[in-house]
C-alpha cells in the first residue's frame, strides 16, 4: 500500500505533551524545596489544587463531550503552579476552590488549551485573593521545627468557616515588610530561599535554575523572561539610584517575591503571551514595569500576578502592532 | 558547541537545523542504471507549456533525437532518452499528480549508450540570444526541483541587467546528495558550465554558495578554480531552507528580492548546480537532457546510492534494482522536505526530481501524531524564513479567512518550505493549510 502524504516529510521531535511534561519535571524541584521548607501543609495544598484541577479539566471535556485533554499535561502545570503561588498554610478547601476556578473559567470556558487569553493558574489566584482576602495574606514561616508532623492550623479549617487567622503563626513576606515596616531581608535569605512567603516564591536560585534548565532545553522561549528580569533591574534600579534610603536595591526586587516564579513559569504561558518575537519583548517590558509600579506605588506589596494579568489582556494589541516584518522590503524597487 | 559556527560560516536568519541524513549516500559514486525495458516520458515535466509530440506509435527512435518540439517559449523539447520504438504515446501518472500525455519507448534489448549525432556549438562565436537559444534547445530546466525552463531565467527582461550568476550548492535538503557528488566528481564540467551562462548572462561575476557540510566538494572545486577569476566559492553554514534563491541571495550578496518579484530585480540569476554542470556538457555539443543524477535511500532502501538514470525510468524498475526491504509504503520524489508522495510505481523519473526516498512502515508511524490546537509557542514564527507569521495563518486557515491571510499576512510570500510543520508541537499541517489557501487564492485571481 502507497501511502499518499504531504510535505514535508519529516517532523521535528517535540510534542505539545512533551513540552508540557518537561515543564513539569522542571517544576518538581521548586515544589520539593516547598515541601522541605513547610511541610505537610505545602505537601497536601499542591496535590489537593493539582488534582483540583485535573479532575475539573475531566470534568469539562465531559461535559463538552470532547476526547479527554489531560494527556497534554497542561492541567498538571497550572495545578502546580497556582499551589505554588499560595501561602502555605492557605486552607486546602479553598485551594480546591481555586483549582477549580482557574481550569473552569480560565481555561475551559474560552474553550481549553489554545484559547485561554488568561494564564489560567493566575486567573485562579486572582480569584482567591478576591474571595479570601485574609487567608491568602497569612504567611507562614518557613522551616519551622513541627513542620513534618503537623499540619498548619489553618490548612485543615473547614469550608466556609473563616479560619481564624489569630490561630495562624503569621509572619509578613520581605516584601509586605519592606512595604510596610521599611525592613528589608537580606539577599541571601531571598535568592536561597529561607524567607516566608507563598509556596514558590522563595528561593529565587532554584527558580531560575530549573527555568534555565527549560530554556536550554529548547521547551521555553528566552525572550520574555530576559525582558522582565532586565526591565524591573533598569527601574528598580532608577528609582534606587534616585533614593536608596526610600526605594529598595534591584537586587531584593528581583529576587523578593514572585518575580521570579512569574518571570519564568507564568509570562511564558505560551497560550497567553505574544506570538510574535518583537511582541514578547514588548509584553516582556509590559510586565516588568507595571510589576514595580504596583509595587512601589500601588496599594498591594506584590505586582507580579496583576503585572502579567494586565499584559495578557493587551496582547492582541501588542501582536497587532508588531507583526513580523515582510521578507523583501529592503529594495521594494518597482516591478515588471 | 554548535552555537559557535555562527561566528565561522554566514547564513540566513530564522530557518531550521535539520538532520542531514546524507552519510548513507555521500560517499557513493555516481552510478548509471541500466535501460529499463519501458520507458514513460512525459511531453510536460516542465514548469510551463508541455511540449508538442513530433513522433508516432511505431517509430524507430535514436537516443538523444528529439521527439517532442517546445511550444511556444515557455517550453522546451524533449529528447529520447534511450534508442527503441515508440510503442504508444497515452495518458500517464506524474510526479505531479494528474495523469500526463506520455510517449512510451520501447527500448532496445542490449541497447548501447551511443548517441545520435549533432553538430557542435561553437560557444565562443555565439551572440546572447543565439545562446539562449542553444540552451532552449538543450531542453534544459531547473534540475534542483522547480522544473523552470532555465532558457527562460536566462532571458532578462529589457531595463534590467545581471551582474551575478549565484550558483545554488546548498543542497539543504536532507537524504538529497547529487549536487554533492557532482561537485565532487566532475568540478570541470561544472566550471565550464558556469562560465558559459555567465557570457549568456554577460554577468561579472559568479558565486558558487555551498554549505559547510560538504567540505570534500568545496576543496574539489576550489583546486580547479585557476583559469576561472571571476567566480568565487563561498562557504555558507549548513541552515534549512537555504537553498531557496531568495535566501541565498540574501546570504551572498546582502540583496533582498523584492516580495512577489523575480532575482533579475536585483541584478542576479540564480541556477543549480546540476543544471550548470549539465548544461556544461551538452551546450558544446548541442546535445539534449536524456538523464540526471538522482538520489535513491532512504531507511527501505538495501543499495542507497547516487544514480544517473534515465529519464523516464518508471519508479519500479528503479526500486527493483536498488532492493527495498519490508513495505515500501512511503514513496518521495524530491527531498523530505518538499518533495511530493507518489501515487504509483508507474511514476517515470522526470526532469526536476532530484531523489527518490523510500520510508517504511516504522519509519513513518514516528511521524504521525495527534493534532492539538496553536499554543502560540511561537516555534513556527521564529522558523519561517519569510518572516511570516505561521501561527496567524493558521488560525485564519481554519477560518477560511483567505483574503486577510493575503493581504494582511503575505500568504502569498511562502514558498512551502515546510519549517513552520517541522517546528510545530502541536502537530498542525501548516504547509498543507497554506497551499490549500494559496491555491484557492489564485484561482479566484484568475476567475476575477
Ligand atoms: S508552532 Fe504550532 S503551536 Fe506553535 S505557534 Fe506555531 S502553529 Fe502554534
Ligand atoms: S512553509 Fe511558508 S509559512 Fe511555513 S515556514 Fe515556510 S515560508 Fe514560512
Amino acid at each position: 500500500m502507497i501511502e499518499l502524504r504531504t510535505s514535508p516529510h519529516v517532523k521535528g521531535t517535540l510534542s505539545l505533551p512533551q513540552i508540557m511534561r518537561h515543564v513539569v519535571y522542571a517544576l518538581l524541584p521548586i515544589c520539593a524545596f516547598a515541601v522541605y521548607q513547610f511541610g505537610l501543609s505545602a505537601l497536601a495544598l499542591l496535590i489537593v489544587v493539582t488534582l483540583s484541577c485535573v479532575l475539573t479539566e475531566l470534568l469539562f471535556n465531559r461535559l463538552a463531550s470532547k476526547n479527554t485533554t489531560i494527556h497534554d499535561n497542561s492541567a498538571y502545570i497550572t495545578g502546580i503552579l497556582l499551589a505554588l503561588t499560595l501561602p502555605p498554610g492557605f486552607p486546602l478547601w479553598m485551594g480546591a476552590v481555586a483549582g477549580f476556578v482557574a481550569i473552569a473559567l480560565g481555561k475551559s470556558l474560552f474553550g481549553g488549551i489554545g484559547f485561554n487569553p488568561f494564564n489560567p493558574a493566575l486567573m485562579g489566584r486572582a480569584f482567591v485573593q478576591a474571595a479570601f482576602p485574609v487567608a491568602i495574606t497569612s504567611w507562614t514561616p518557613a522551616a519551622m521545627n513541627d513542620r513534618f508532623s503537623q499540619f498548619i492550623p489553618s490548612s485543615l479549617s473547614f469550608p466556609f468557616a473563616l479560619p481564624s487567622v489569630n490561630d495562624a503563626i503569621s509572619e509578613a513576606t520581605p516584601l509586605a515588610l519592606h512595604k510596610f515596616e521599611a525592613t528589608t531581608t537580606s539577599f541571601n535569605h531571598l535568592f536561597f530561599g529561607f524567607s516566608s512567603g507563598s509556596l514558590g516564591e522563595t528561593s529565587s536560585l532554584l527558580i531560575m535554575l530549573c527555568g534555565a534548565y527549560l530554556i536550554l532545553r529548547g521547551m521555553m522561549g528566552w525572550r520574555i523572561p530576559a525582558a522582565i528580569l532586565l526591565s524591573s533591574a533598569v527601574l528598580s534600579g532608577l528609582f534606587y539610584l534616585v533614593d536608596n534610603s526610600q526605594y529598595p536595591s534591584p537586587i531584593f526586587m528581583l529576587t523578593s517575591g514572585g518575580l521570579m516564579l512569574g518571570a519564568l513559569f507564568m509570562a511564558t504561558d505560551p497560550v497567553s503571551a505574544p506570538v510574535t518575537l518583537k511582541g514578547m519583548w514588548v509584553f516582556g517590558f509590559l510586565i516588568g514595569i507595571l510589576t514595580i509600579i504596583i509595587r512601589l506605588f500601588g496599594g498591594l506589596p506584590e505586582g507580579i500576578m496583576y503585572a502579567i494579568l494586565l499584559a495578557n489582556a493587551s496582547v492582541p494589541l501588542i501582536e497587532a502592532v508588531t507583526q513580523p516584518r515582510k521578507f523583501g522590503w529592503l529594495s521594494n524597487r518597482d516591478e515588471k | 558547541m554548535a552555537f559557535l559556527d555562527i561566528f565561522k560560516y554566514k547564513t540566513f536568519e530564522h530557518g531550521i537545523h535539520l538532520k542531514d541524513s546524507k552519510d548513507r549516500t555521500c560517499d557513493q559514486a555516481i552510478r548509471r542504471l541500466p535501460f529499463s525495458p519501458i520507458l514513460i516520458v512525459p511531453l510536460s515535466q516542465h514548469f510551463g507549456k508541455p511540449a508538442k509530440s513530433i513522433v508516432r506509435k511505431g517509430q524507430e527512435v535514436v537516443r538523444g533525437e528529439v521527439i517532442a518540439q517546445s511550444d511556444g517559449f515557455m517550453s522546451v523539447p524533449i529528447h529520447a532518452p534511450a534508442s527503441g520504438k515508440i510503442k504508444e504515446i497515452e495518458l500517464f501518472p506524474t510526479a505531479r499528480g494528474p495523469k500526463t500525455e506520455s510517449i512510451v519507448i520501447e527500448t532496445w534489448a542490449g541497447a548501447s549508450q551511443r548517441l545520435g549525432q549533432t553538430e557542435a556549438n561553437n560557444i565562443s562565436q555565439m551572440s546572447r540570444e543565439e545562446l539562449i537559444q542553444a540552451v532552449q534547445n538543450t531542453g534544459m530546466v531547473g534540475l534542483g526541483g522547480a522544473g523552470f525552463p532555465t532558457h527562460v531565467k536566462l532571458s532578462v527582461p529589457e531595463g534590467y541587467s545581471i551582474d551575478t550568476l549565484v550558483v545554488n550548492g546548498c543542497e539543504c535538503e536532507p537524504y538529497l546528495t547529487t549536487d554533492h557528488r557532482l561537485m565532487l566528481e566532475h568540478p570541470q564540467e561544472l566550471l565550464q558550465g558556469i562560465n558559459m551562462l555567465m557570457k549568456t548572462l554577460g554577468a561579472k561575476q559568479a558565486i558558487i554558495g555551498i554549505e559547510d557540510n560538504k567540505m570534500d566538494a568545496i576543496n574539489a572545486i576550489k583546486n580547479q578554480l585557476s583559469g576561472f577569476e571571476s567566480i568565487h566559492v563561498k562557504v555558507v553554514k549548513t541552515h534549512y531552507p537555504q537553498g531557496s534563491e531568495k535566501l541565498l541571495i540574501k546570504v551572498l550578496l546582502g540583496r533582498e528580492v523584492p516580495s512577489g518579484g523575480f532575482p533579475y530585480q536585483v541584478g542576479v540569476v540564480v541556477q543549480n548546480i546540476a543544471t550548470l554542470r549539465q548544461l556544461g556538457v551538452l551546450l558544446p555539443n548541442n546535445q539534449g537532457l536524456i538523464e540526471r543524477v538522482i538520489t535513491v535511500t532512504g531507511p527501505g532502501v538495501k543499495k542507497p546510492g547516487n544514480y544517473l538514470v534515465p529519464l523516464g525510468t518508471p519508479i519500479r524498475f528503479l526500486l527493483d534494482y536498488v532492493g527495498f526491504s519490508g513495505t515500501a509504503n512511503h514513496l518521495i520524489l524530491g527531498g523530505p522536505m518538499m518533495g511530493s508522495t507518489v501515487s504509483s510505481l508507474d511514476v517515470p523519473i522526470t526532469k526536476p526530481v532530484s531523489g527518490l526516498l523510500v520510508f517504511n512502515e516504522q519509519s513513518v508511524e514516528k511521524e504521525t501524531g495527534e493534532i492539538y490546537p496553536c499554543i502560540k509557542c511561537a516555534r513556527c514564527v521564529e522558523a519561517c524564513p519569510m518572516f511570516l507569521n505561521p501561527s496567524m495563518l493558521g488560525q485564519l486557515a481554519a477560518k477560511r479567512e483567505y483574503e486577510s491571510m493575503q493581504e494582511d499576512y503575505n500568504l502569498m510570500d511562502c514558498f512551502e518550505c515546510g519549517c513552520c510543520s517541522y517546528v510545530c508541537p502541536s502537530n498542525i499541517p501548516l504547509v498543507q493549510y497554506f497551499r490549500i489557501s494559496k491555491s484557492v487564492m489564485r484561482e479566484r485571481a484568475v476567475s476575477q
